[in-house]
C-alpha cells in the first residue's frame, strides 16, 4: 500500500494524550513483545478457562436475538 | 452540510445461569436488570418466599422467584444517564443514549458493560448459593442463534435511501476486517464442516439480504427501519444491525468513527463518483470474514477486483479529502474527526502489512493470537471443545473470568470517565435533559422515551415534553432551568408545557 503523507497529529491535544498509536516502530520488535505477552497468558489460561469446556459450550444456547 | 452524527450503540447480551439447567432467559434477563435497579434504589435482595435449596435442580425461577417479580418480563426502565435498560428478545439489553461523537458513544457503551457488571452482582447477593447469571457480550451461541449489537446514526432527511444503500454496502461488508470480534468456526449451512477454522466476524454468517426491514431472520446488511425517534421531516436514523458487539475500545471507536464519517461523505455527496458496488454484497460478506489473510479478493460490478483492504483504503483516502475540503466537525466540536481518521489510517496500514501486530488492538486479531496460541501450544483440533471455550469467555465480562481483560489491549478511554457515564447523561444531546428528568424528579416521570418525557404531576391530566430534536435539551440548554427548579411543575412552567 502506498506511503502515508497523512501523518500530521490533530490539533486537538486530546487526541494527542488519549488516542492510541498503532505505528509499529519495527515490527520484528513488535511481534516479539506480543509474543512474550501471549506465552504469559497461555502459561495461566487453564486455570481461568471454564473446567469442562465441552459441557460449558455445549449448555451455551441462546434464543436467538435482532 | 452532514448533519452532527449524533451515535449511539445498542447491545444485546448473551444470558446465561450457571447452576441450573435449561434457564428461562427472558427470567433470568428480567431478574438481572429488576436486581440492578432495586438496588438503585436501595431495596436488597429478593423476599424468597420459601425459598429451599432443594429448589435449585428443579430448574431456575420458577419455583426460586416470587411471582410477581418474574411476571415483569417487560421490564422496561430508563436510566439517568440517558440510556435505556431492558429485556429484548430473552436478552437482557442496554441501549445508549444519544452521543454527539465517536469517542462519547465508546464511553457510554463501555458504562453499559459497567452496568451489567453491577446487574450480576446484585443478582448474585440475592440468589441461592451456586448460581449464578452470567452475561456475555458477544453475538452468538455457536449453534446457529445470533443476537444483536446494533448502531444508530442521525441522517439528514433528504439523503435519499437508494444512494445511501449503494455506497454504504461496500463499506459495511469491508469494515469487518477493521471492526469483526472473531469467531472460532462457522455457523452457515452453506460451508462444510471444517472449512473456516476461524472467521473475522461474529454476525456474518447471519446475513442473508442486501436490504430489508427483518432484524431477526433474513437479515439484511442494510435495515430499513424507519423510525427516526425525531421530527421525521428533517431527520433519519440509520440503524446498522451488522457489527459485532465489540470489547475493544480502538474496535468500537472505529465502527462508530469510520462509519460516521462515511455517512457524511455520502451526505455531502463527495461518494458520488466513487463507486465501489459489489457484485454479490451477500456472498462477499462473507467471503470477507472467511479470509483471516485479507487477500480475497472481490468482484465489483464495475468488473474490477479489489480486497477488503483495498476497498477501505479507497474509502480512507476520500475521507482524507473530505477532511481536507469540507471538514469532519460532524463527528463532534471535540477533533474526534481527524483522530479517527488517523486511527484508521495506521490500522489500514498495518493491516496491510501483518495483521497480527495488531492483537493488541483489535477484538479478532486479539482473539485470534490467543485461540490459535493455546492451539499450538496444546496441539489441538481446531474444533476442539477447548477453543470454542476459549471464544465465549472472551467476551465474559466478568473480571476474573473474562479472557479479553487479561490480554491487556489498548484502550481509548478513562476508567473515570466511563465510571462517570453509568450516572451522567452526555451534556450535548437531548439525553441531558432525558437523564436530568429522572435524577431531579423521577418520582414524577410516568414515561420516559426517546422523544419524550411524560410527567404525572398528581392532580392535571399528565404532561408531555416532546423531544423531537437530538440536538435540544442540552446541559448548555437546560442546566440552568434544572437549577431554577425546585420541583417538576416549576420545571414544566419554564418550559413551557
Amino acid at each position: 500500500m502506498v506511503e502515508r503523507e497523512l501523518k500530521k497529529r490533530t490539533s486537538s491535544q486530546r487526541a494527542e494524550d488519549e488516542v492510541v498509536d498503532t505505528t509499529v516502530p519495527a515490527s520484528s520488535e513488535k511481534s516479539e513483545k506480543l509474543k512474550a505477552e501471549l506465552d504469559d497468558l497461555l502459561d495461566e489460561i487453564d486455570e481461568v478457562l471454564e473446567d469442562n469446556a465441552e459441557e460449558f459450550v455445549r449448555n451455551y444456547v441462546q434464543k436467538g436475538g435482532q | 452540510m452532514a448533519v452532527a452524527k449524533v451515535c449511539g450503540i445498542e447491545t444485546e447480551y448473551g444470558i446465561s445461569v450457571s447452576g441450573v439447567r435449561d434457564a428461562n432467559p427472558i427470567t433470568a434477563s428480567s431478574v438481572l436488570i429488576n436486581a440492578y435497579i432495586n438496588e438503585l434504589h436501595g431495596i436488597v435482595g429478593w423476599d424468597f418466599v420459601d425459598e429451599t435449596p432443594g429448589n435449585d435442580a428443579r430448574g431456575f425461577a420458577r419455583e426460586s422467584f416470587p411471582q410477581s417479580e418474574v411476571e415483569s418480563h417487560l421490564v422496561n426502565t430508563v436510566l439517568t444517564n440517558g440510556a435505556r435498560y431492558y429485556v429484548d428478545h430473552a436478552h437482557p439489553e442496554y441501549s445508549s443514549p444519544e452521543c454527539i461523537s465517536p469517542r462519547e458513544a465508546v464511553i457510554y457503551d463501555r458504562a453499559g458493560e459497567e452496568v451489567l457488571r453491577a446487574s450480576m452482582n446484585a443478582a448474585l447477593r440475592s440468589m441461592p448459593t451456586r448460581q449464578e447469571i452470567v452475561v456475555y457480550k458477544n453475538n452468538s451461541d455457536r449453534k446457529g442463534n445470533s443476537y444483536g449489537c446494533h448502531e444508530n446514526y442521525l441522517l439528514d432527511r433528504a439523503l435519499s435511501f437508494g444512494k445511501l444503500v449503494k455506497f454504504i454496502t461496500p463499506f459495511f461488508v469491508t469494515r469487518q476486517v477493521i471492526v469483526g470480534a472473531g469467531k472460532v468456526g462457522t455457523e452457515s449451512s452453506l460451508v462444510p464442516k471444517g472449512h473456516v477454522p476461524f472467521q473475522i466476524s461474529q454476525r456474518a454468517d447471519f446475513f442473508e439480504e442486501e436490504v430489508g426491514l427483518e432484524t431477526t431472520l433474513k437479515r439484511p446488511i442494510v435495515n430499513t427501519r424507519d423510525e427516526p425517534h425525531a421530527d421525521a421531516s428533517r431527520y433519519r436514523r440509520l440503524h446498522v444491525i451488522l457489527g459485532d458487539a465489540n470489547m475493544s475500545e480502538v474496535s468500537s471507536y472505529l465502527k462508530v468513527g469510520t462509519t460516521s464519517i462515511v455517512l457524511s461523505m455520502i451526505e455531502d455527496g463527495f461518494m458520488d463518483d466513487l463507486d465501489l458496488s459489489l457484485n454479490d454484497p451477500v456472498g462477499s460478506l462473507r467471503s470477507v470474514s472467511y479470509d483471516i489473510t485479507l487477500k480475497h479478493q472481490l468482484r465489483l460490478k464495475s468488473g474490477k477486483r479489489m480486497t477488503a483492504l483495498e476497498i477501505q483504503h479507497a474509502i480512507y483516502e476520500r475521507a482524507c479529502q473530505y477532511r481536507d475540503s469540507v471538514g469532519l466537525l460532524s463527528l463532534g466540536a471535540d477533533g474526534d474527526g481527524g483522530a479517527v481518521l488517523e486511527l484508521w489510517g495506521q490500522v489500514l496500514d498495518t493491516l496491510n502489512r501483518d495483521p497480527m501486530l495488531l492483537a493488541d488492538t483489535l477484538d479478532w486479531v486479539a482473539k485470534y493470537r490467543l485461540v490459535s496460541g493455546y492451539r499450538e501450544r496444546n496441539a489441538l483440533d481446531w474444533d476442539d471443545p477447548r477453543l470454542a471455550a476459549i471464544d465465549l469467555q472472551y467476551h465474559d465480562i466478568r473480571p476474573a473470568k473474562s479472557l479479553f481483560y487479561r490480554l491487556g489491549v489498548k484502550t481509548i478511554v478513562g476508567e473515570e470517565e466511563v465510571k462517570a457515564a453509568v450516572t451522567q447523561p452526555p451534556p450535548n444531546t437531548r439525553a441531558y435533559f432525558r437523564g436530568k428528568c429522572l435524577e431531579r424528579f423521577g418520582d414524577y416521570i410516568a414515561a420516559a422515551n426517546w422523544d419524550s418525557m411524560i410527567f404525572d404531576l398528581g392532580s392535571d391530566p399528565l404532561r408531555r415534553v416532546p423531544m423531537m430534536d437530538p440536538l435540544k435539551g442540552t446541559r448548555d440548554h437546560v442546566e440552568k432551568l434544572f437549577d431554577e427548579s425546585a420541583n417538576p411543575a416549576q420545571l414544566l412552567d419554564s418550559l413551557g408545557s
